[in-house]
Formats: structure tokens, sequence, C-alpha cells
């Protein structure tokens, strides 16, 4: 693989660990699997890109991609919570309704910032390092600064509330938990992260689309179960650190797969890729515990009549 | 202490599974009673554990507790007040949560949240002192997962969530019912010592009426939704499992008024 490659796969592996990270909020802090990061990435892109384009600084235009990221995370809460509908559909209805929202918010399909400003203006050039360089080393301290913020988080005590909704529902109302409080919380940083995601998305490659969002939700959750199996622990300390390395990986790994000219795949195969990955750790994953209890098993016989069955 | 008055619940109101879980019950308990509840299967204890824990709401009648009306109160807001164990070990307790975790959750209990550390030194020192008195030796393992631990050190835990913060009335679901006879004994102990210790209102569901005559000081039967028999101080002291189990025959099979139950 040549540099430009693996240094480009390596921006895209930080720039989606924002993904991870919030899918990583949504489905295994809370337990609610949210297609809603779908919808809400091109949001970010949108609502950044379009601003940027009528003239607003580029900070000014990430921070209200953040916030419109938060807004849709909080609409798919409000559907499911308020309303009863089941969260996988609650969300999908979110991610539907974000793709003509995004169209309004552009104006067209697509909107290119080729010749903007962007928030990744001020480290161009610096200390002489080339763009391919600087871009991904400015995105490590961003994702730095996030993960620190959301592990923070989780292990502060409206953290904790927030991960014992997900575990135990019933268990953290009796503990004073107000659980629905905590989980449209966990809902708007989740798609908050995400629109950061599409936000940056759109500055690093000079484009906002509305197409862009499509299998968000998988490559997130590549980033988690990757990650996961990388550094199994259940400490949310790891886990984030794992939601990084597990973005990271899997993009080296996408990118190796697509230069092996031997394999004869091409760019258009990637999601195809992705899914059979995913498809493949969850498998992977459900089988380690089977074979686990199958061993726990066959020791317990050989223990003889003592041993537990 | 609390008052319950006129509490009626149904399940599936308006359709043919319809089932009338509470039937106006009346409950009064004084601060600092213990109090041991019995009856058959679908008498409306565990409704009775709900409805006064805001788990469910009521479709008639009011709670009092502490002199506040928490009829309209929710689970979480009426914690501050209410602690609760729960029959399934696995119910109390996060298994995916460290034990100081699980004690950082219920320390905050009643108290508002913020963003600061749910776990310091200090609490961490606490939540030690607090489960050594267990003497289960759990305090070596603070920093374990909740799942490695047995049925009975999880409920033990729980126990200790329950109590770790003031309330003002302690209930228990049959929270020793899951639980091997020894670990059962085990936990029922470190419930005497505990409710003795901080002179805890308890009201303890149970399906053992042995368990119900030997705990506590008064002893109530429910019967389809209402309160059947409440015996208490020297009344109760007289009676053994055969004078329960003869009251418990008479209330499923006849339909006796209370006062009836009450003078034999």
């Amino acid at each position: 693989m040549s540099w430009p490659a693996l240094l480009g796969a390596v921006e895209l592996g930080l720039l989606f660990s924002l993904v991870g990270i919030g899918v990583y909020l949504s489905f295994r802090v809370l337990d609610f699997p949210d297609l809603t990061v779908d919808g809400s990435l091109p949001l970010g892109a949108a609502v950044s890109a379009a601003m940027i384009v009528a003239g607003h600084d580029p900070v000014t235009a990430t921070v209200a991609a953040v916030g419109a990221g938060a807004v849709a995370g909080l609409v798919t809460a409000l559907l499911n919570i308020r309303f009863q509908i089941l969260h996988l559909l609650a969300s999908i209805l979110t991610m539907i309704a974000l793709y003509s929202i995004n169209l309004r918010i552009m104006g067209r399909p697509n909107v290119a910032l080729l010749m903007e400003p962007t928030v990744f203006d001020p480290v161009a050039g610096l200390y002489g390092l080339p763009d391919m360089v600087v871009k991904p080393l400015f995105l490590a301290v961003v994702v730095g600064v996030v993960a620190t913020l959301v592990v923070a988080f989780l292990t502060s005590e409206i953290g904790l509330a927030m991960r014992a909704t997900g575990a135990n529902p019933r268990m953290a109302r009796a503990q004073g938990v107000d659980t629905r409080r905590t989980t449209y919380a966990g809902m708007a940083l989740s798609n908050a992260l995400v629109a950061l995601a599409g936000s940056l998305f759109a500055q690093l490659n000079g484009f906002a689309d509305v197409t862009i969002g499509v299998g968000t939700i998988v490559v997130g959750l590549a980033a988690v179960i990757v990650g996961e199996a990388l550094i199994p622990s259940p400490r949310v300390v790891f886990a984030v650190i794992g939601c990084i390395a597990g973005s990271v990986v899997y993009r080296l790994a996408i990118a190796a797969a697509l230069n092996a000219d031997s394999l004869g795949l091409t760019s258009a195969d990637l999601n195809l890729v992705t899914a059979v990955l995913v498809a493949l750790a969850l498998v992977f994953g459900n089988r380690r515990a089977a074979l686990r209890n199958w061993l726990r098993r066959r020791r317990g016989l050989a223990a003889g009549p003592g041993g537990r069955r | 202490m609390i008052e319950a008055r006129d509490l009626v619940k149904y399940f599936n109101p308006g359709t043919p599974m319809e089932a009338r879980a509470l039937a106006g019950l009346d409950l009064a308990l004084e601060a600092g009673e213990f109090v041991t509840v019995i009856g058959s299967n679908g008498a409306g204890k565990s409704t009775l554990l709900n409805v006064l824990t805001g788990d469910h709401r009521l479709d008639r009648g009011q709670i009092w507790i502490d002199g506040l009306d928490v009829t309209n109160w929710r689970a979480a807001r009426r914690a501050r007040l209410v602690a609760r164990v729960f029959q399934d070990p696995m119910a109390g307790t996060c298994e995916r949560l460290t034990i100081e975790e699980n004690l950082a959750l219920a320390e905050s209990r009643g108290r508002r949240r913020g963003l600061g550390r749910a776990i310091d030194r200090s609490r961490r020192e606490h939540f030690r002192e607090r489960l050594a008195h267990l003497g289960l030796g759990l305090e070596n393992r603070l920093a374990d997962r909740m799942g490695l631990l047995s049925g009975g050190q999880r409920q033990a835990v729980s126990l200790l969530m329950a109590t770790l913060r003031p309330c003002k009335i302690l209930l228990l679901d049959e929270h020793t019912a899951a639980l091997d006879p020894a670990t059962a004994q085990l936990v029922m102990d470190l419930t005497e010592k505990i409710v003795e210790e901080q002179r805890l209102t308890t009201l303890m569901v149970t399906h053992s009426m042995r368990q119900a005559l030997d705990h506590g000081g008064r002893t109530l039967m429910l019967h389809e939704g209402r309160i059947v028999f409440d015996v208490a101080d020297d009344k109760r002291a007289g009676l053994d499992v055969p004078d329960l189990l003869g009251l418990f025959r008479r209330a499923r099979g006849e339909t006796l008024d209370d006062d009836t139950l009450l003078l034999t």
C-alpha cells in the first residue's frame, strides 16, 4: 500500500471513529439500536456545508451541525419514549425524514466546498508538513479530545446512570434514575458525535452529498465490534479506545483489500465487504460464547460425578 | 409512616383478560415496623409492592409516604423514599457494571446526579467499609463485574444498595426465594441486621409461612387483592405455621368478612 493510501485510510478511520463512539453510546451503552445515524451524518455535512457557503465561520458551522445532530437524536428518542414506537422503527422514521430535510438544507443533492474556508485551514502547512499528514494529525487531536470527554462523562454520576439505563432499566429506576432523561441525553450525544463526523467529512473532502449517510450504522458497528475484538474489556475507557482502534484497523483492512489486485475488488464492493466483515464479527462473537460454554460443560463432565453439569 | 387507601389496580382493563389485582386495599405502617406479607399466587402481593414503588400506576386510591402524597410520582422520583430488593438476584444489580459502580449508582439515589466522578477515593473507602460489614469478603472485589458474583452474593449487594441511603420504607420482594436454603438464611440474617441497625420500616413479601412468622412484628395475608388477615404482637406470637395455614385455607375457600377472620 502506498503512503497516501495508508494515510488516507488512517484519516477516514479517525473520522469515522467519531461515528463508532456515537454508535457505542446508542447500541452498547443505551442498548438502543439507532439507525438515525444514517441521516445524522449527512445532516452534519449538510448543515455545515450550507452555512459555510452562506458565509458563516467554519467553527460556527461545525457547532451548528453538532447541535442539529443532537436534535435528530432527540426526535428519535421522543418517538420511542413519548409515543412508544419501537426503537428501531423510530430511528428509521427519523432517518427517512432527514433525507428530505438534508435536501432542503442544501437546496440540492450536492454542495461543493472546494474554495470555501474550513476548520482545517488554520493547521494547513503546519511545520511544513504536507496536508495528507497534517489532516490525520488534526483529526487525531479532535478524536482524542472527544474520546477523553466521553470517557469522563460515562464515568460521572450522570454517565453511570446512563449506563445503568441500558444495562438494567428497572433497577436504574429503582435507584432513582429517570431513564427517560438519560435516554434522551444519550441519543442526543450519540447523534451529535455522528453529525460532527459528517461535518468534518464534508470539510475534509470538499463536498456534502445527501447520499453519504448510506451504511453509516454498519460502519459505526464495525468500529465498535472490531474494537471489542481488539480490546476485550468491560471498562468504558477501553471500549472507547477500542472504537477508535477498531475504526482505523477496519479502514486499513478495507484499503488493503481494495489495494490487493489479486482479490479483484473495487470501491463499488465496499459495502458488501463491510457487511460481510460485520456479519463475520457478529457470528464469531456469538460462537465464542457458545464455544466457551461448550468447553465449560466438557470440563464439568470430565470432573466426574462431583462435577457441575 | 406509610399510608395507602383504597388501592385498586386492574390489569388489561376492558378486555376479556381483565384481572383485578388490588381490590380496594387499605394499609397503614408505623415508622420502624417490620411487616411480613403472605398470600397465594395472584393474591396481589407483587402488585402491592409495584404500586408502592411506582412501577405500576394505580387505577384508584392514594398513597402517602412520610406525609407526602406520592400517588402520582413515578418510580424514579419515589426512589428517594422507597428502597427495594427484587426477587431475582439478576434484577436488582447491573451485571455489566462493577460492584463499586453498582454501589455508586445506589449512593446517588435521592440526590442530584452531576458530572463529577461517580467513584472517588472516599466513596471507594466507604463502599469497602460497607461491604466488609456484609462479611462475605466482597470488600476486596470492588472492581469485579457484578456478573461474576453468585446469586446470594448479588442479593446481599442488592440489599446493601437498597439500604446505602436513608429511605422511608424498604420493600423486600421474596428476596430469598431464588436462593438455596443456606444462602437464603445468610441473606435473611443480613436483612435482620441491617433493618435493626437502621430501624427501617420494612415490608417483606414471602412465600414461606415460617419466614413470615419468624421475622418482623406483624403479618398480613393478602387474598384477591385485599388484606384478609392482619395480626401483630402477642396474638401473632401465639401463632404457628399450621394455624397460619388454616387461616390461609379459610381465606381461599370461604368468603368471610375481614372481621370474622380477625376474630378467630
